[in-house]
């Protein structure tokens, strides 16, 4: 295929200079910087909490920065709004996009710019054409006639990418696109990339797909804890490299791990099944082991954990805990057997946010706190005083709601929630999401003290050197099966990602 | 790893220890609603007296309770129901549905209590459809009740047509329980249905207040995916919910009724307005997840003074909506006005949209 | 290396097209069923096919298709008016009054009570969209508010068909080719009304608003300005169809329009409008409207007792209800592109 020329050395499309962002005393973004040329894919990477978030709505006229320089072909611009931004040629194409489910897919594209005729009336044909002919310079088969309601993730994206298209975009920033794609949607993507590319414009890529990156991208621009570390053209650097430029340190010194001897099984999920999401998986988890569920997003992992633990249907296979089989789809059941859930999300699924720390601490333990069918504020306080002593997390009042918390604390929250209940089995989603470094070593020395006390932990992470680090076995999952086991001896980053990916043979990058 | 990223409106999720966006600590705000709650009741005494010389007496406390308390019922179980996030415009449907139910059957000859417990089961299966149609079927409240009470009122107008039972050649409905309509409880001056009310608010505001029910109607108003994910089955919270405030709206029906001494098909046309006003008015948030007992205890006394005081006016029935609909208007315009007008201090501090 | 990229399965013309026909279905299927109700009652009651009942099924209705088109405006961004039949009531009163006090034209009188109306709806507009209060409170309590208005300005008169002009009155009851005035200007407004939905940019935003609040503040919709008119032009139609209350009945007192809101939220629910937004349209509102009335005087043309007919209304908007949500649940997995989470290419 032959190279697309970049502009790389001419007038950067983009220019975004020590761009820095405070929200109180937290420093979101130390030193944000990035060049896009005209012509190229750029790949902007990151472990969470580097700052990539807040560069990026920066770049989206969502944030307005503290300080820093934004260069737009050349010329200084300052975003006062979203609107701003797109009409600088920036478009964002976020990795949930949020179209109009009721409307056509041309009207979803062309929303508030619909083509006139005469009398000032929407023109349909036009539109319906014009919605067409940008399909068709993408190389997409999609009907303009058709409600967006159904869309895939994928199509949505690419009604995003047409828009972004029909606005004379620019510079395209896509957050994580390939996220909830199959393999063969994202070949379609990057093709359309490359399209994007031969018409001169800039796509930053946001992206933890190390050889997605290495094999469609230009340069890649790397940060860590809110500032710009390295950038470079691909050809110049290796994963490695790249690893740990994002990670900065050795990574065991990062997680402790104590070494024990896995007892009895706690866990059996045996061919489990949920129509669309995942098949056929099987596993099992022993007291005082930590099992990790690896895979890219959108293996269905989480998925797993939520008909493990019953708050979803499972469609097929059978799920015991310590021997007992467990209804399906009855979390409760699943808590009195001596399971426990938390959640990928914390915002929606793990805490109220409006709630006190006192009353979500105390959420998961009302049966056992009730007396006499009544419950007392001082027995929640009580236990959520006592665990937020034992998990050191720092609040203000106990009655603050947990959304004055920080994410790092409020994780320390809902994990206080569930150690409340002395589980046999704490299956944990994104231990260390969104949470800064001091707090995530807590909370892995937390996990590492469960199991030293005989807990058996299924962990599920997207961030590899969590997974190695922690983990006693390694199942990975990809696009809803169980491709590979490995224990702890056996995993490394490699065999851990071909299996993610499925690639049979080859190095990664 | 996914991203942090959101696709919608500016005010995304914030990086760590940022400021929250949304609402105040829940108790705070709840105790300063109800401090304006007891001065508006104080005010509304005050007005009471000066317009009319009877309105601090024993007859207007008693008939105030015969007024209002059938109405307060039904505002308890609504509060609930509100406070998951649904709505039930049926109430004073399924109210008169009920009293239709019990005139139908005592005009065919049946006695009195087993009219009243088909009346009650009546209320049940009412409760129940909307309950499932909402918790099961995932239909908007809004729409399912709206339903609803049409099809309770005309069910009730299929049973009564134009009749008012008791009609000419009926027995009278029996002296000891229509009583209650006439003659406090013995040694106060509280009517039977207001005591009833009360002895439920003491019962409805320990379930909300100091039960593992009530932290779960408060998290399932606030985050309702959060409490499937602590094991909470919402659909069936929401379905007794509603079958509750079926029975006890079909149980105001009874009371009404009795204190009338008589029914009709149209009895407590138009009165949800009156009970959604006492809810919201007493501090309820129709977005759901806040409440209070004590809350809703004051704004019934302040309905229901409001109403003895303009009725002693002889102010108009139509007219005295003026008022319920104006506290209603306040007691939505209030907390949201205050945060409109938070935002709008906001907005001109900080430099410009989009920081 | 190339790599064969094809798309997940065709989501071409053969799909889209069956659902906009599905779409259209819903319209034609209403228009279908009352021509069924019609057919049936007729066989039964031949008197129901006559010329003057025909016109009756048209009037009937026309006031509740009229309030329908206003109130689909505002159901489609996701917010509701219970306001409109209280407006009914006031502005068929005070045109009354009007007419008869101040002796005003008549065109005056239309005038008015369109501005009443407006009035009002600019009042909720304003509440809804500055204040962020729930459309459904602010409506339910202008409802009463307004009822009771109403109440005291009337203060126990009426008026009566001596007081109104016979030009005015002569709309409610002068046919053209047989069919009634009244229902030729309902049908006007709701063809305007149809034709501007389907057609300009401004109504087009009023459908993302109600479809997806938040893409449409990102895409730039002034979410304020269109909600605001919506409400506007609802109260504005509503107070029209007072003041052809006011036409058809030659008389008022404080009871005009009464329950005429959840009439109409269950007609336009059976015409296909979603109450929570985003689709549904004026004509399937008016039909639905249609439908309902022709119900209602089948069931008297049939001898059932009129005391069956609010239970049936409220069975048809539970029915209309569920039928939607089972609708679009079986429209969506139709049109879900499959995930493909287990093909490989």
């Amino acid at each position: 295929m032959p190279e697309i020329q970049t502009g790389a050395g001419g007038v950067p499309r983009l220019v975004i200079e020590g761009a820095t962002k405070r929200f109180g005393a937290v420093r979101a973004l130390e030193d944000g910087s990035v060049t896009l040329y005209p012509g190229e894919a750029h790949a902007l990477l990151g472990e969470n909490g580097a700052g990539k978030s807040t560069l990026v709505k920066i770049l989206g006229g969502v944030y307005r920065p503290d300080g820093g320089s934004l260069l737009i072909d050349g010329n200084p611009v300052a975003f006062n709004g979203p609107a701003a931004a797109r009409e600088a040629g920036i478009s964002i194409i976020y990795q949930e996009p949020s179209l109009f489910p009721d409307l056509t897919v041309a009207e979803n594209l062309f929303m508030g710019r619909q083509p006139l005729g005469r009398a000032r009336r929407i023109d349909r044909a036009a539109m319906q054409q014009a919605a067409a002919e940008i399909f068709a310079q993408l190389g997409v088969e999609l009907d303009p006639r058709r409600p967006a309601r159904g869309l895939s993730v994928a199509d949505q994206q690419l009604v995003e990418i047409a828009k972004a298209l029909s606005l004379n975009a620019g510079v395209l920033v896509m957050d994580e696109p390939t996220a909830a794609l199959t393999t063969v949607e994202a070949d379609r993507l990057f093709e359309v990339i490359r399209t994007l590319r031969a018409r001169d414009a800039a796509v930053l890529f946001i992206s933890h797909r190390l050889e997605e990156v290495f094999a469609n991208c230009q340069r890649v621009t790397v940060m860590r804890d809110g500032r710009f570390v390295t950038t470079a053209p691909i050809e110049e650097v290796t994963v490695d490299d790249v690893i740990r430029s994002m990670v900065g340190r050795e990574l065991s010194a990062l997680f402790p791990k104590t070494e024990t001897a896995p007892g009895e099984v706690v866990l059996e999920v045996d061919g489990l099944g949920s129509e669309g999401e995942f098949e056929d998986v099987s596993f099992t988890v022993r007291a005082g082991e930590i099992v990790a569920l690896a895979g890219l997003v959108g293996a269905g992992r989480s998925e797993v954990a939520r008909a493990v633990f019953g708050v979803d249907r499972r469609s097929a296979g059978t799920v015991r805990l310590a021997g007992v089989e467990l209804p399906n789809g009855d979390p409760l059941a699943a808590m009195a057997a001596g399971m426990a859930l938390v959640p990928e999300d914390r915002r929606q699924q793990g805490l109220v946010m409006e709630m006190g720390v006192d009353q979500n601490t105390a959420l998961a333990s009302l049966a056992r706190l009730r007396r006499r069918g009544l419950i007392r504020r001082a027995d929640e306080a009580a236990l959520a005083a006592d665990w937020a002593g034992r998990l050191q997390v720092k609040y203000g009042r106990l009655r603050d709601p947990a959304a004055t918390l920080s994410g790092g604390n409020q994780q320390k929250v809902v994990l206080g929630k569930w150690l409340a209940r002395a589980p046999k089995l704490l299956i944990i989603d994104e231990p260390t999401r969104g949470i800064d470094v001091g707090t995530k070593a807590e909370v892995h020395r937390i996990l590492d003290g469960l199991v030293a006390q005989g807990t058996a932990v299924l962990m599920i992470s997207s961030e590899l050197p969590e997974v190695l680090a922690m983990a006693d076995r390694v199942i990975v999952l990809r696009e809803g099966r169980v491709t590979a086991e490995f224990a702890r001896a056996e995993a490394d980053e490699n065999s851990v990602m071909r299996a993610a990916t499925g690639q049979l043979s080859g190095a990664a990058a | 790893m996914t991203s942090d990223l959101a696709a919608t409106s500016v005010d995304v999720d914030r990086p760590d220890g940022a400021p929250p966006a949304g609402r105040r600590p829940g108790w705070r705000a709840a105790v300063r609603w109800e401090s304006g709650l007891v001065l508006v009741l104080v005010a509304v005494l005050l007005f009471g007296s000066a317009e009319s010389s009877t309105f601090l007496s024993p007859s207007t406390f008693f008939y105030l309770g015969t007024n209002t308390g059938y109405v307060a019922i039904m505002a308890l179980p609504l509060m609930f129901i509100v406070m998951t996030g649904e709505i039930d415009l049926s109430v004073a449907s399924m109210l008169g549905l009920s009293g239709a139910t019990v005139g139908f059957l005592w005009h065919h000859g049946w006695p009195i209590w087993p009219a009243f417990a088909v009346a009650l089961i009546v209320g049940a299966l009412g409760g129940a459809l909307n309950g499932v149609l909402v918790a099961k079927a995932g239909l908007p409240s809004i729409a399912v009740t709206i339903g609803t009470l049409t099809l309770f009122r005309g069910l009730a107008e299929i049973l009564l047509g134009s009749l008012t039972v008791p009609a000419p050649g009926d027995r009278l409905l029996p002296a000891s329980l229509t009583k209650i309509g006439v003659v406090p409880v013995p040694g106060t001056q509280l009517s039977y249905s207001m005591l009833i009310f009360l002895v439920l608010a003491v019962g409805f505001g320990v379930v909300l207040h100091r039960t593992p029910l009530g932290r779960s109607l408060v998290a399932i108003g606030l985050q309702p995916e959060a409490a499937r994910f602590v094991g909470i089955r919402v659909n069936r919270i929401k379905l007794r919910l509603y079958i509750l405030s079926g029975v006890l709206c079909a149980f105001a029906g009874i009371l009404l009724t009795l204190q009338n001494a008589s029914v009709s098909y149209n009895a407590g046309t138009g009165l949800e307005l009156n009970v959604i006003a006492i809810v919201l008015f007493g501090g309820v948030s129709i977005f759901g997840g806040r409440g209070t007992i004590p809350g809703v205890v004051l704004a019934v006394a302040i309905v229901g003074a409001l109403q003895m005081a303009l009725t002693q006016m002889n102010v108009d029935p139509n007219v005295q909506n003026i008022v319920t609909g104006a506290l209603l208007l306040l007691s939505v315009v209030v907390p949201s006005g205050g945060e409109a007008v938070r935002r709008a201090r906001a907005r001109l501090r900080r430099p410009a949209p989009g920081s | 290396m190339s790599v064969q990229t094809q798309a997940g399965p065709p989501v071409g013309g053969a799909q889209a097209s069956r659902l906009m026909g599905l779409l259209r279905a819903r319209e034609a299927g209403i228009a279908l069923l009352i021509v069924l109700v019609v057919a049936i009652t007729g066989l039964n009651n031949h008197a129901f096919l006559d010329a003057q009942s025909l016109q009756q099924l048209l009037t009937g209705a026309a006031l509740i298709a009229l309030l329908g088109v206003g109130e689909t405006l505002v159901l489609v961004t996701r917010n509701v008016d219970l306001s409109v039949g209280s407006v009914v009531g006031l502005s068929a009163y005070v045109v009354g009054d009007l007419f008869k006090n101040e002796h005003i034209p008549v065109w005056s009188g239309f005038a008015l009570g369109i501005l009443l109306g407006a009035v009002v709806g600019a009042l909720n507009g304003l509440i809804v969209t500055v204040l962020r209060v729930p459309s459904l409170v602010i409506t339910l309590a202008m409802l009463y508010i307004i009822r009771g208005v109403d109440s005291m300005i009337v203060n126990g008169h009426t008026i009566d068909p001596s007081a109104i002009p016979s030009a005015f009155t002569a709309v409610g009851y002068r046919t053209i080719l047989g069919v009634p005035w009244l229902a030729v200007i309902v049908a006007v407004v709701v063809a305007i009304a149809g034709y501007a939905m389907r057609s300009f940019r401004s109504s087009r935003e009023l459908y993302a608003i109600g479809s997806n609040p938040d893409a449409a503040g990102l895409a730039g919709v002034p979410i304020g300005r269109r909600v605001f008119t919506a409400f506007v032009l609802s109260g504005a139609l509503a107070g029209l169809a007072g003041t052809l209350f006011l036409a058809l009945h030659a008389q008022v007192d404080n009871s005009g329009g009464s329950g005429y809101e959840l009439t109409v939220i269950s007609a336009v629910v059976v015409g296909g409008v979603a109450i929570f937004g985003g689709s549904g349209t004026v004509v399937g509102a008016a039909l639905g409207a249609l439908l309902l009335n022709t119900i209602s005087q089948a069931l008297v043309a049939s001898r059932v007792s009129a005391f069956w007919n609010e239970a049936i209304a409220g069975a048809l908007l539970l029915a209309a209800i569920g039928f939607d949500r089972w609708l679009s649940l079986r429209v969506t997995r139709s049109l879900t592109s499959a995930r493909g989470a287990h093909r490989d290419v």
